[in-house]
């Protein structure tokens, strides 16, 4: 197999032959552009909130990705960053009447310093060490926004306004639709790139074996902080984009259920795979719906899928054509 | 009050969350000498604890009544139970995914303890039980501290369970065992250690002081809920790398360490109770980053 070949074969799986040649690839590209585009309009309006979810789930998805499924890192406060990028849109738009598109770099600064600043101490610790300290920092991060005045305590922010762009107003849940699918296909296209780039082999190379890589030298600390930091960007990208949608933010919504939720979603799909995680992240927040009927058992229901994949399939549900990798 | 006042009613109360941190950190800190996993449903075996200790003593309550004789029945009943259910997921969780990557057996941790979680979350529907015991209120006098026969029970309770560990480990056959393995697994294999048992015995041992600490904390605090486990879970493990991980004598230490920064922390002025979770979190993290390995823990050597 050509290199190329190789590389596609590991983010897409038996989905690959779409993407190998370039009739098939931009053709299967131009179908799901079209299927994006008039969904909204055959499911109606309520399915459309929902898929919206499900859109933002998959750049939370996709960014967690980069930190579990390519660097190797288990992230368990994932949803902090989540939280960063959010109420940095709320409080800047609210307090200082800031114009949401000019917070957007700054909420993307915020969640990179947020970045550096724990993963920066953090890394060069055991990987389970970080695991808890993630943890840790998601629930400081979650009861500061609940404990402090500027993040308007336990009720959060509301009245949050909506954007304009050009002339559009972003406010129907269809126009939020669209944005969140543009916002899924950056996602999608910088994970493609960043799995190609050079980055993304010294991150399967830590992963793979962290001691041989350093031997080759890969700065493994530093490797691993642009995970961390890329990651970030992700989550609080989503999460400025999730506090102008529901125009409304509190501390409950960035809580350890929720970074364990977006940590499913990458798993359960199948971590490092790009259409797995995609996947995962329908499955998170459609799946739910489906399962209404279960009503509190619809959590230990994931959980339990979560247990059985990881003991008999843990590269995840969507088949990879070497699984074994 | 005055000063000294503070001090010694902090000192109660750290003593009492101290020692409730120190039962759960010996069960971390154990399990991660024999198999190197941080078990992330250790925490919710605590819950679970409290739960199985809950209905034990509302089924026996008749007959030896509801105050401390009745709890400790209660307890040594979910010691037994929660230690199996250790043993079990020991067995099926953890065993099968030894060889895997860490990333894997971590992730397998964390889905363990969502299933407990999730499990009691169904059963309960997600509402506190009231854990109903009858504790009395009564207590002595000690100048202005009152302290109660509660408080002093707990903390006896607690350094007895210690104070047996400490001798399980130390004089007997499985605790040398037990060291043994933690120092090297397969050079034990080599000796004839039945290596798989020890690993079982620990699970047991560390469930069941989770558990001992979940019953008496319900009854203690007087209710239950399913994610009681999380949040005594991250303390506890804090307090394990506090004192060290890995060392028993360190889980000890650290978690009464961390009962007292806790009760003397949101004494600090700017510092509430409503930042006492944060308080701690930061001294986890601190600790980490500036001592890993905590205050008796040994440095651990990087493998190559």
């Amino acid at each position: 197999m050509s290199e190329q070949k190789v590389f596609t074969s590991r983010l897409f799986g038996p989905l690959s032959f779409l993407f190998e040649h370039r009739a098939t690839r931009w053709s299967s590209i131009a179908a799901l552009i079209l299927l994006m585009a008039v969904a909204p309009i055959v499911f109606g309006q309520y399915a459309t909130v929902i898929l919206t979810n499900a859109l933002l789930y998959v750049v939370l998805a996709l960014g967690l990705n980069v930190v579990v499924g390519y660097a190797g890192l288990l992230d368990l406060g994932y949803a902090a960053f989540f939280a960063v990028g959010a109420y940095t849109v709320g409080i800047l738009t609210q307090h200082f009447g800031i114009n949401f598109w000019l917070t957007l770099p700054i909420a993307v600064c915020a969640a990179a310093l947020a970045g550096v600043i724990i993963g920066g101490p953090t890394l060069r610790l055991r990987s389970d060490y970080l695991a808890i300290v993630t943890l840790g920092f998601g629930e400081i991060v979650r009861l500061s926004a609940r404990n402090l005045q500027i993040t308007g305590a336990a009720s959060g922010l509301s009245g949050i306004e909506q954007p304009w762009l050009f002339g559009w107003h972003i406010a129907r849940p269809i126009d939020f639709y669209y944005v969140f699918c543009v916002l899924a296909a950056i996602a999608v296209i910088v994970s493609i790139r960043l799995a190609n780039s050079r980055l993304g082999r010294a991150w399967l190379y830590v992963r793979h074996d962290e001691d041989v890589a350093e031997a080759m030298g890969i700065d493994r600390v530093k490797v691993k902080l642009a995970a961390y930091i890329i990651g970030a960007i992700y989550g609080a990208m989503a999460g400025a984009f999730f506090a102008v949608n529901l125009g409304a933010i509190s501390p409950e919504s960035f809580s350890f259920t929720q970074s364990v939720l977006i940590l499913m979603a990458v798993i359960l799909g199948g971590m490092g795979k790009i259409p797995g995680v995609i996947l995962g992240a329908f499955i998170v927040i459609l799946g739910p719906e489906l399962l209404r009927d279960l009503g509190s058992m619809r959590l230990l229901v994931f959980a339990v899928g979560l247990l059985l994949i990881m003991l008999f399939r843990p590269s995840g549900i969507w088949p990879g054509r070497n699984a074994q990798r | 009050m005055g000063t000294f006042d503070i001090i010694t009613h902090q000192l109660v109360n750290g003593l009492v969350l101290g020692s409730f941190y120190a039962l759960v950190a010996l069960g971390y800190t154990m399990i991660f000498g024999v198999i190197k996993l941080l078990n992330f449903a250790h925490g919710d075996l605590y819950m679970v604890g409290g739960f199985i200790g809950f209905l034990a003593l509302s089924a026996i309550s008749s007959v030896v009544g509801g105050a401390w004789p009745g709890i400790f029945v209660a307890m040594l009943f979910s010691m037994i139970a929660v230690g199996c259910l250790g043993v079990v997921i020991e067995r099926v969780a953890y065993h099968p995914m030894l060889a895997a990557p860490r990333l894997s057996i971590l992730i397998t941790a964390l889905a363990v303890s969502l299933v407990l979680q999730n499990t009691v979350l169904s059963l309960t529907q997600g509402q506190y039980t009231a854990f109903r015991s009858d504790l009395g209120f009564g207590g002595i006098n000690l100048g202005s501290l009152f302290l109660t026969y509660n408080q002093m029970v707990l903390v006896a309770a607690a350094a007895v369970l210690m104070i047996a560990l400490q001798v399980f480990v130390t004089r007997t056959q499985y605790g040398r065992a037990m060291r043994a393995v933690a120092i090297d697994k397969d050079m034990c294999e080599l000796m004839g250690i039945n290596v798989p048992a020890v690993i079982g015995v620990t699970f047991f041992v560390g469930s069941a002081l989770a558990a001992a600490a979940g019953t008496m904390a319900g009854a203690y605090y007087g209710s239950i809920w399913y994610f009681m486990g999380f949040l005594i879970g991250l303390k506890a493990f804090t307090a394990a790398v506090i004192g060290g991980i890995g060392s028993i004598p360190g889980a000890m230490l650290g978690g009464l360490a961390l009962g007292l920064l806790e009760a003397f922390g949101t004494q600090i002025p700017g510092i509430g109770s409503e930042w006492k979770d944060v308080f701690s979190f930061a001294v986890l993290i601190l600790v980490l980053v500036f001592k890993p390995t905590g205050l008796l823990g040994q440095s651990e050597q990087e493998r190559m």
